[in-house]
């Protein structure tokens, strides 16, 4: 063997679970038997839980290698087995893994096997082919496939994107804005942040593509700064677009002009909510502002814009490439197209799970997840974020989608599930929920602001035993209270988890009250 | 990184700053990242020269600073530990590791070290939660943290 190419994850993620000191490692073992290693830095596919891993390009495709002892140790035998499966520490195929092999990598189809850094790694795997596609067409063109493909909001609320895109086109005015959202504040998720660090080019082609279709020609890409690899990567990303004619003032030799600038934001959760987020763009404290006037008419800097989730915006190209169709023929009821699920928390298998809609949250859990982390009981999981109900392990067979969750009472949210083992208490669960309302709560209302500092003093006296079934009524009050009352969905659906909590898991707040008694 | 600046070197930087964003709608955030990025923090003598150069009034300067968890008014210990406290962290035992490094450090979360040597933060999710818990290092993000990771982290940075 003379020469050998290597594959490792360059996510955040990954890098914060060793894979930079396999890259030395490989680097090194290469170094010692004269063989000349080119390592690529790709983004991640979604495999944490076998993190930190490496792949080599072999005859029959790439070779998956896992180290189980020291990672020199891993990388020795690698060598010595002349990359083979006769390697303990090899995975196999990574075509063949089981777990990949299920999902329909749709979205994720490119994350963790190209380079994120290089525009051409991205063409020769069938990027831009969208965009051309789009430069070819009218926007309402655009609009009409956007609409037909049944695309809906990944940010949480499943809002229509082709309803949406066609408001701002129809909008009167020179200046429209795209902002794209990735503000990815739920716990549980992290699919924004694979995507934005392992296929940059796919978001810039979707936010461009939004921008063809509506005659914006600026957009903001809102990023939060607990992302700072995500943030470089679109950087360079969208600096090396522009480098290629793929952004600019005339976009591939079209004559239509299109930029894109990263913001960073500044850590406050309510950020992600869409007004929060265009006041948080004109530089302003994050107060959600009263709808109407809807963003799309009156948005940032007061002008029409498209305001849309990362996931939604990387759903685009391959609607425009592929046909409305293909992607519409995926999923179930309203629920179109797949979702990239992210498995999170107490599970054995983290990591992101692109399926079409209507996979049940046992299946995901379960087969994919492979049971809580502990090898101890799924006691809840959390769907949809902080703002997301807990889901009792009975009620694990619901299928992921966004009609068929609310009507259980539950949301799907950003597609976050978090799992929970035995050991959870729902009570300290319904608190934390309270409490991180009235930390992160904007302050515009009275229901959110002051409600959920009272929502944390009743389960605290709750959980000492002072008045349960007085003080439970209060808490219930309190709940409809800010359902009803709030502005905006901070407060209105932090009673989801509270609720959840206190409907499917009562012992746990009765517990404490009999122990005080 | 926190600069000890003389009122006459922050007046410079702060200026500069300022300049850069000549032009730009809506500034003020980003000006306030950027002296944040320059001194650790941003001074209170900065709110002054700030609101006038984007003519706005000294609240709304105030008001900007004190809503983002992000921006500090002091500067933070020379290493700054970020825990994750959010539920897929808890699902791992953020709790227990948040109170293992409080105790640690003898610090409050949220609090500086007397000795102004480690800032101890809490943090809402970092992207991280197949791997929680989570936590950052002086802004290096690890995965499966455990207390010995993060003093073994921070023995090698010191
Ligand atoms: C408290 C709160 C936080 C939110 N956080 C996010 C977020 O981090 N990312 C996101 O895309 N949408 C978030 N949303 C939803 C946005 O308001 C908005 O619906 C979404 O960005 C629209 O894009 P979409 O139609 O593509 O989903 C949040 C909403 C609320 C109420
Ligand atoms: S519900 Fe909470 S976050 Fe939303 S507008 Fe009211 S105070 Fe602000
Ligand atoms: S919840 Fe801790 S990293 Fe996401």
């Amino acid at each position: 063997m003379k020469s050998a190419t290597f594959f490792v994850s360059g996510d955040s993620a990954s890098v914060s679970v060793g894979a930079d000191d396999l890259v030395r490692a490989i680097a090194a073992e290469a170094k010692r038997r004269g063989i000349e290693a080119r390592i690529v830095r790709t983004g991640s596919r979604g495999l944490y839980f076998l993190e930190p891993m490496f792949e080599v390009e072999t005859d029959e495709g790439r070779m998956g290698f896992r180290p189980s002892g020291t990672m020199a140790e891993c990388v020795t035998e690698m060598f010595d087995s002349d990359i083979s499966p006769k390697a303990r520490t090899c995975l196999g195929l990574m075509d063949d893994l089981p777990w990949l092999r299920r999902q329909e990598r749709l979205t994720f189809e490119r994350c963790g096997i190209i380079d994120p850094r290089s525009v051409g790694d991205y063409r020769f795997h069938g990027g831009f082919l969208g965009l051309e596609r789009a430069l070819g067409l009218t926007p309402e063109e655009i609009v009409a496939m956007v609409t037909d493909s049944g695309l809906r909001g990944r940010g949480g609320a499943g809002f229509p994107a082709g309803v949406k895109w066609n408001t701002v086109l129809g909008a009167p005015g020179d200046v429209k804005y795209i902002c794209c959202n990735a503000d990815e504040g739920d716990s549980g998720t992290f699919a924004d942040r694979m995507l934005m660090e392992g296929d940059p080019f796919l978001l810039i082609e979707g936010m461009t593509i939004a921008a063809l279709a509506t005659g914006a020609a600026k957009g903001f890409l809102y990023i939060r700064s607990e992302y700072p690899a995500a943030i470089a990567m679109m950087r360079h990303a969208i600096d090396a677009a522009r480098a290629g004619g793929w952004l600019g003032v005339d976009i591939r030799g079209s004559g239509k002009a299109f930029d894109i600038e990263v913001r960073e934001g500044a850590g406050a959760y309510i950020c992600g909510e869409e007004t929060a987020m265009l006041e948080s763009l004109e530089g302003k404290r994050g107060m959600v502002r009263a709808k109407p006037p809807l963003p799309a008419l009156e948005g940032l800097f007061g002008k029409p814009t498209v305001v849309n989730n990362v996931l939604t915006l990387a759903a685009v190209p391959l609607i425009l490439s592929r046909g409305a169709a293909y992607y519409r023929d995926l999923g179930m009821g309203r629920s179109r197209g797949t979702q990239p699920f992210q498995l999170a928390g107490c599970v054995r298998n983290g990591g992101l799970v692109e399926k079409a809609f209507g996979i049940t949250l046992r299946t995901l859990v379960e087969d994919f997840g492979g049971g809580t982390a502990t090898g101890r009981p799924i006691k809840a999981v959390q769907v949809g974020g902080p703002l997301g109900g807990y889901i009792p392990e009975e009620l694990l067979d619901l299928p992921a989608d966004y009609e068929a969750l609310a009507e259980a009472g539950f949301m799907l949210g950003h597609g976050g599930l978090v799992v929970f083992d035995d050991r959870v208490d729902m009570l300290a669960q319904a608190r934390f929920a309270m409490e991180f309302c009235a930390h992160e709560s904007c302050g515009k209302c009275t229901p959110c602001r002051i409600g959920a500092v009272r929502g944390v003093e009743v389960i605290d006296r709750i959980a000492a035993g002072a008045e349960p079934a007085k003080n439970l009524a209060l808490l219930e009050d309190l709940c409809t209270l800010m359902t009803d009352g709030s502005l905006c969905a901070m407060g209105g659906l932090t009673p989801m988890p509270v609720r959840s909590a206190l409907r499917h898991f009562p012992d746990d707040f009765r517990r404490s009250a009999a122990a005080a008694e | 990184m926190t600069v000890v600046a003389t009122p006459a070197d922050l007046a410079d930087r702060i200026g500069h700053i300022l300049a850069e964003h000549q032009g730009t709608d809506g500034a003020c955030l980003l000006v306030l990242q950027a002296i944040q990025r320059a001194f650790g923090y941003v001074p209170a003598a900065a709110l002054e020269p700030v609101a006038k150069a984007l003519s706005l009034s000294h609240a709304d300067v105030y008001g900007v600073l004190t809503f983002y968890h992000d921006l500090r008014r002091a500067p933070p210990g020379r290493h700054v530990v970020r825990v994750c406290q959010a539920e897929a962290c808890q699902a791992m035992g953020a709790r227990g590791l948040t109170e293992q490094l409080a105790r640690r450090f003898d610090v409050a979360l949220g609090d500086t070290t007397k000795d102004g040597a480690v800032t101890l933060e809490p943090v809402y999710c970092l992207g991280n939660c197949a791997l929680s818990p989570a936590v950052t290092v002086d802004g290096a993000l690890y995965g499966r943290a455990t207390e010995f990771l993060v003093l073994e982290r921070l023995g090698a940075v010191r």
